[in-house]
């Protein structure tokens, strides 16, 4: 067999290029006015901003590029194909870490104002300068570097000698470091800042002793309590709600014949596609002041309800509409996960039906139900959408975070403190809740079919779970009809007047003269901007999330527990302090996407990755380990095995993780209602600005669109890339079709 | 018949290759030479390292300790592409999403060769295997036999200078296993490969191997050919493992011109010495060795009959001795013996052999 060819594209050498390009060629930092073609050759400019690294270090004095060129000369021999293995790496682990190290440490020292930190200014002296945010030719550099250090590695024999492998889980601790960390890190520095004449020890304990977080006035009087208190008051009123209604649903969906089982299953879907206020739209319309209930009972009784419904109680009751669902889903897969043999065991040693759910079923359940207790504890910890429709003066965590940063105050340091608690107690809820799952062994799911039915529920319990749940769903549908009857009216509770007036305001479609369609409705901009990014997003999440849980599954390096862990501890930040964090960090070089498209995508995808992981995890553990590494053996490359072999039979997950990611992408608000801006806006802070305004009406034609649109998007996206079958069903199809025309 | 595969065998030499996973050493450091155009089959009980050894051959797992060489070459630290070896999974993992020749071309592919030529080799090495015209079909449309060739062709096609199976047959029904097992070796005698085959069972080892290495926890247990194994095994452990054996202590009392004397109670008999000393000596006595001796004469091992099956070709006796307890096969071309008799045995030296203890 011939030599395989050298190949340019992608060996070390190619990565050495690119870095050498962005360092020498391409503007090194970010223009403001966008980048033209003419712009791109960068050696030679006049303006220093627009110039190459190079450049820049050469004829305009900016000597900190110097050590970034160097290290880029270092790498050079390693670089080439000349030289053995273990020099090769030598020189490129030297060149591209040092390479790294200097164009962070580069990017890092000087701002906008000059030198970032007070020592560097005493060791060098004033500086006359400053730069702005990094660029296409630093991302190049960066990039390429980042590669050589991770070639250097395999070189070594890390990784198995696999370059691929080394590279990707290069890239995913750089954006892990970049996205997640960081910014949460940086944020957390803020609470130190020294605010007017308190040092940073005062400051800091001012801000983390404040009454307004820790009060509790609430005990003795009607003032209300601190908003940590708030907070864990209705996350564990609102988990311990969600998850009894759950576990009815559960029961009844799993273990009786009711005749609306699969109805009760489509429950399971709202949570995905509803826009996170549609539900305290809905409570507004029906027990607000000028809702539903309210009139009736006025009209009926002269009686005035008020305003109940913002604060705890509004709070809380939304919040275990959209929640359930989310226990609900959970709680069907423990109680099918519970042998029936165990129960049945129980039965022939003479136990009651009633002492066979309390003594086995019940207690086989505990672990499930403290997963799904603390699920929905974390969501509720992280919700900013139904607090901030109907929170009022009940302030909780997110929201207060939120008014600290865009209030009046602009108070970065308190928020800052709060998102430091919210942090804590996340991640608190979800090392318990790993620790939960992982005690759960005793579940018995094993890949054997279990002998044995599942037992029908005892009556009293029976007549609990229907009283308790059927109710509930009543009531869940008839909130979502008000919700969305309420885009149909003029004026709800005042002018009942049916209506399309909402739906032209927001989405009118003229006819210019020319014959061009003009978008003039209100809410198209946002619309279009979601899609984009959300469409955008969503491939990149579900790239990233299956080389992730492909790197986490199928290799084994040093570190890899550290990786998996880091991973899964990004998925435990509320959304309300990502946002935060990003605006934060990327407000100012060396990374200053603040006011562009690329901080919501990346905010989308990293808030969404733990949905690409999981599944991805879950499908590749389905997949015999021996596929990729029979394509290894027929000298494949990693790369190619991943491509032919593993991503072809991971269609299905696939697909969830695209479907996913787009669906979350389009109704997330937490976190980029503080990123967005006048030219990036997003539907859900559209909607919720006119929430805010008392345009209720608008606010709701928007979800109503918006949800049938996801659930296009849900179907379209399914018959695209579609379920091809795998061999094993094609097969079978031939087989069965004999058996049934015998039958 | 002209093959239309060229072979290029070569030999496979491991210098103190180990393997080790933090604390647990799945393969000690060990040496072997296995020769070009040979088939060395690795045998041994679950978790002894057979498997792990030859993933190290093939490079999907990467030695820890040691050198690797195949054809002189040093590949050590190579990638699994870059080793020209090929290997037949035991799930055989065909790729169940692509054709019976695509499965076969993949590997061709992969070494950049052009998509129609690598599909008149694949369809050129399905004929040798037996697979003429299968090739639009999908795996999952053929049976265990079949798929099993497939597998095969799509490590041969790449013309490896190693060709590994691990555990092959183990997916297959006996009957089949059979025929595949002769089917492999004709092949392999046929294109003059090299051969590394996993197996745990030892009647497939003994029919496949040109030799057989013997593992047993993470280490070498002996290296031989099946003849040798058989009858000079130098451990219980492999005179054990190879075939059905009675293990006895006994002791020699007298070694003269390397033919040692051996006593076991009143029976003394006469063995290669094999460069013990007199004293005492692990005996292995193979079952069909066992013979029963005419009543009444001195001289011998005295023994009851403790259990008697009847198995239509033979009858397999237990008997009760003073050295141990003893099964035979094929004892009984005299009369047939009750439970309760009381007898004397005598052993054919060429199946009895001693192992120092």
């Amino acid at each position: 067999m011939k030599a395989r060819p050298m190949r340019f594209a992608g060996s070390t050498l190619f990565f050495w290029t690119l870095a050498a390009i962005g360092t020498a060629l391409v503007p090194w930092h970010m223009q403001q006015d966008g980048l033209s073609a003419g712009g791109l050759m960068a050696l030679g400019q006049q303006d220093p901003e627009a110039a190459s690294a190079l450049w820049q270090a050469m004829a305009h004095g900016r000597f900190w590029f110097w050590p970034v060129v160097a290290c880029l000369v270092l790498a050079l021999p390693g670089a080439l194909p000349a030289a053995t293995a273990s020099r090769r790496a030598g020189f490129l682990l030297a060149g591209g870490g040092l390479g790294l190290a200097a164009i962070v440490a580069q990017g890092l020292a000087i701002g906008v104002m000059g030198w970032s930190f007070p020592w560097l200014e005493t060791t060098f002296g004033e500086l006359g300068d400053r730069q702005f945010g990094i660029g296409l030719g630093a991302c190049m550099a960066f990039i390429g570097c980042l590669v050589m250090l991770t070639d250097g590695l395999a070189l070594r024999g890390l990784f198995r000698g696999d370059r691929f492998v080394s590279g990707a889980v290069g890239l995913l601790v750089a954006s892990i470091v970049i996205f997640t960390a960081w910014p949460v890190l940086t944020m957390l520095s803020q609470m130190f800042t020294p605010r007017g004449d308190l040092g940073v020890g005062a400051a800091l304990a001012d801000r983390l002793f404040d009454r307004k977080i820790w009060g509790l006035a609430c005990l003795g009087s009607s003032v209300n309590c601190g908003v940590f208190w708030n907070t864990l008051a209705l996350a564990t009123s609102t988990a311990t709600a969600a998850t009894i209604l759950g576990l009815c649903f559960a029961l009844i969906v799993t273990r009786t014949a009711f005749p609306a089982k699969r109805a009760m299953r489509l429950l399971t879907v709202l949570p995905i596609i509803t826009p996170p206020f549609v539900i305290g739209l809905g409570l507004i319309l029906i027990f607000g002041r000028s809702g539903v209930v309210n009139q009736l009972v006025e009209a009926t009784f002269g009686v005035q309800l008020g305003r109940w419904i913002y604060g705890f109680d509004g709070v809380f009751l939304a919040q275990v509409f959209s929640f359930t669902p989310t226990a609900f889903l959970v709680l069907i897969g423990v109680v099918e996960g519970i042998s029936p043999t165990m129960e049945e065991a129980s039965q022939t040693l003479r136990a009651s039906k009633m002492r066979t759910f309390r003594s086995v079923t019940l207690p086989l359940m505990i672990p499930g139900l403290a997963n799904a207790w603390l699920v929905v504890f974390v969501e509720s910890l992280a919700d900013f959408g139904n607090p901030i429709v109907l929170g009022g003066s009940y302030g909780v965590l997110s929201t207060e975070i939120f008014f600290a940063v865009v209030g009046a105050q602009q108070d970065f340091g308190r928020a800052a403190v709060l998102a430091g608690i919210m942090l804590v107690v996340g991640l608190c809820a979800f090392l318990l809740q790993r620790a939960v799952v992982g005690r759960r062994s005793y579940v018995s799911v094993t890949g054997k079919g279990d002998a044995g039915l599942q037992q029908t529920l005892p009556r009293p319990v029976k007549i609990v779970a229907f009283a308790v749940a059927i109710p509930w769903a009543i009531l869940t549908v008839t909130v979502y009809c008000m919700a969305l009857a309420g885009a149909f009216v003029r004026v709800w509770g005042r002018d009942w007047t049916p209506t399309l007036s909402h739906f032209r305001r927001a989405f009118a479609i003229e006819w210019a003269p020319d014959g061009r369609m003009l978008f003039s409705g209100g809410a198209w901009h946002s619309l279009f901007t979601t899609i984009e990014l959300a469409a955008t997003a969503a491939p990149i999440t579900a790239s990233i999330g299956l080389l992730a849980a492909w790197v986490l599954t199928r290799q084994r390096f040093v570190g890899r527990t550290a990786l998996e862990f880091s991973l899964m501890l990004t998925f435990a930040v509320p959304g309300t302090v990502i946002g935060v964090a990003y605006i934060l960090t990327y407000n100012i070089p060396p990374l200053e996407i603040t006011g562009t498209a690329m901080i919501l995508i990346a905010c989308f995808v990293f808030r969404n990755l733990p949905v690409g992981v999981r599944s991805g995890v879950a499908a590749m553990s389905q997949l015999d380990k021996s596929l990729d590494e029979a394509a290894i053996t027929l000298r494949a490359s990693t790369f190619r095995a991943l491509t032919t072999i593993v991503l072809p039979l991971l269609k299905p997950a696939i697909v969830t993780a695209l479907v996913y990611s787009f669906v979350r992408a389009m109704t997330t608000v937490s976190a980029v209602i503080f990123l967005v801006s006048a030219e990036y806006e997003m539907a859900t802070v559209f909607i919720i600005n006119r929430v805010i305004n008392g345009d209720y009406g608008l606010a709701i034609a928007y979800c109503a669109v918006l949800i049938v649109l996801m659930m296009t998007a849900i179907g379209l996206i399914n018959l695209l890339v579609g379920r091809r079958k795998l061999g094993r069903r094609v097969a079978a199809a031939p087989a069965a079709l004999p058996v049934g025309g015998r039958a | 018949m002209t093959l239309p595969l060229q072979t290029r065998s070569a030999e496979v030499r491991l210098q103190g290759v180990g393997k080790r996973y933090g604390q647990i050493q799945a393969v000690k450091p060990l040496d072997l030479v296995i020769e070009g155009g040979t088939l060395v089959t690795l045998l041994g009980p679950s978790g002894c390292g057979k498997t792990t050894l030859l993933r190290l051959i093939a490079g999907l797992e990467q030695a820890t300790e040691g050198q690797l060489f195949i054809g002189g070459r040093d590949v050590t630290l190579l990638p699994a592409g870059e080793r020209n070896v090929s290997m037949v999974f035991q799930s055989y993992a065909l790729f169940p999403h692509m054709s019976v020749l695509d499965n076969v071309a993949y590997g061709l592919v992969s070494s950049g060769l052009r998509k129609r030529e690598a599909h008149v080799r694949a369809e050129a090495t399905l004929e040798v295997v037996g697979l003429k015209g299968f090739g639009t079909r999908l795996p999952s449309e053929m049976s265990g036999g079949q798929q099993q060739r497939v597998a095969v062709a799509r490590a041969l096609v790449l013309e490896p200078e190693v060709l590994l199976f691990d555990e092959p047959l183990s997916n297959l029904d006996a009957r089949l296993r059979r025929s595949m097992r002769e089917e492999i070796r004709a092949l392999q005698q046929r294109l003059g490969l090299t051969v590394v085959y996993v197996t745990h069972d030892q009647a497939e080892a003994l029919a496949v191997s040109d030799k057989i290495v013997v593992m047993r926890n993470a280490e070498i247990a002996q290296v031989g050919t099946p003849e040798e194994l058989y009858t000079q095994p130098n451990s219980v452990f492999v005179a054990t493992f190879m075939g059905e054996a009675n293990h006895i202590r006994g002791r020699i009392e007298a070694v003269e011109d390397g033919v040692a004397r051996v006593a076991l109670d009143a029976l003394r008999i006469d063995l290669p010495a094999r460069g013990m000393a007199p004293g005492e000596v692990d005996i292995v006595v193979r079952p069909e060795a066992v013979r029963i001796g005419p009543d009444g004469q001195g001289g011998m091992l005295p023994a009851t009959v403790s259990r008697a099956t009847y198995m239509g070709s033979h009858t397999e006796y237990y008997f009760a001795t003073p050295v141990g307890d003893l099964f035979s096969l094929g004892a009984d071309r005299l009369a047939r013996r009750m439970v309760g008799d009381a007898i004397g045995l005598h052993f054919d030296p060429e199946g009895v052999v001693l192992v120092r203890p």
